[in-house]
């Protein structure tokens, strides 16, 4: 599944980074620590989350993540928006709680049979 | 091959950048995708260190055909107690730190697990010096 699939399904608005929607989703990281998304996340999974700052986009960068999803209707940073730009990794925002998007996102890849 | 950056503490704006720079220098060399995970993880959590506690600090990459060594040097208040430093959890980041997402006590674990070797010497009121060998 690609990131694209996702913001149909979950109605997901995309903020910036356009140019990665066609990168490629297997699974998502659930974290607002960002030493746990350091040390734990894996390569093109979704990471959940509320922080909103730039360093967001360095550790996704960092990581080769997919594409990260803001919870609750939270705003981007301007420098954060600028990064996802630059990194072409997309921030995506949904209005749901985190409870609710994860559960989402993890019935629809399990279905898709995109969990890695 | 040599690398050098330097870092500004409080700057969190460019934390990452040396990881980053590292990363795709790694990748040119054909390194292998596991080995640069490790080194990346590593570098970043030093990084993020000396932004989040020291003044400034200096990172000085030494890359070999079988081994990377990266030395942080930071001036900053040391670590008056590096075993207890090493312990997950253990944190002495300010609140605004904290709310970014740092400081949860992961950083200096999260480097032991990603290196094959790590030596961290430190004077209080001076400063520490992280250094950490990866072996491709």
């Amino acid at each position: 599944m690609k990131v694209s699939d996702l913001i149909e399904q979950l109605n997901l608005e995309v903020i910036s980074g356009e140019k990665g929607l066609d990168r490629e989703v297997t699974g998502a990281y659930v974290s607002d620590l960002l030493s746990d998304v350091m040390g734990n996340a894996r390569e093109s999974q979704m990471w959940i989350t509320l922080q909103v700052h730039q360093n967001v986009m360095a550790i996704a960068s960092l990581k080769d993540l997919a594409a990260v999803i803001l919870v609750k209707g939270l705003r981007p940073h301007e420098s954060t928006i600028r990064h996802s730009n630059d990194e072409q990794i997309p921030i995506l925002s949904t209005t749901d709680s985190t409870f609710e998007i994860s559960g989402k996102l993890f019935e629809l890849l399990k279905k898709e049979g995109c969990l890695a | 091959m040599n690398l050098e950056f330097e870092i500004a503490g409080g700057d969190f704006t460019k934390a990452g950048y040396a990881s980053s720079q590292v990363k795709k220098m790694l990748k040119q060399l054909g390194v292998e995708a596991h080995c640069i995970k490790n080194i990346v993880i590593a570098l970043y959590e030093a990084e993020v260190n000396v932004v989040a506690h020291a003044y400034e600090g200096q990172i000085l990459v030494h890359i070999e055909s079988d081994k990377i060594t990266t030395k942080i040097i930071d001036k900053g208040p040391g670590i008056p107690d590096i075993e207890q430093a090493m312990q997950e959890g253990y944190s002495t980041a300010s609140k605004k730190v904290r709310e970014m997402g740092f400081g949860a006590g992961m950083g200096l674990p999260n480097i032991k697990k990603n290196t094959d070797k790590l030596q961290i010497q430190s004077k209080v009121d001076e400063g520490t010096t992280v250094e950490m060998v990866n072996y491709f």
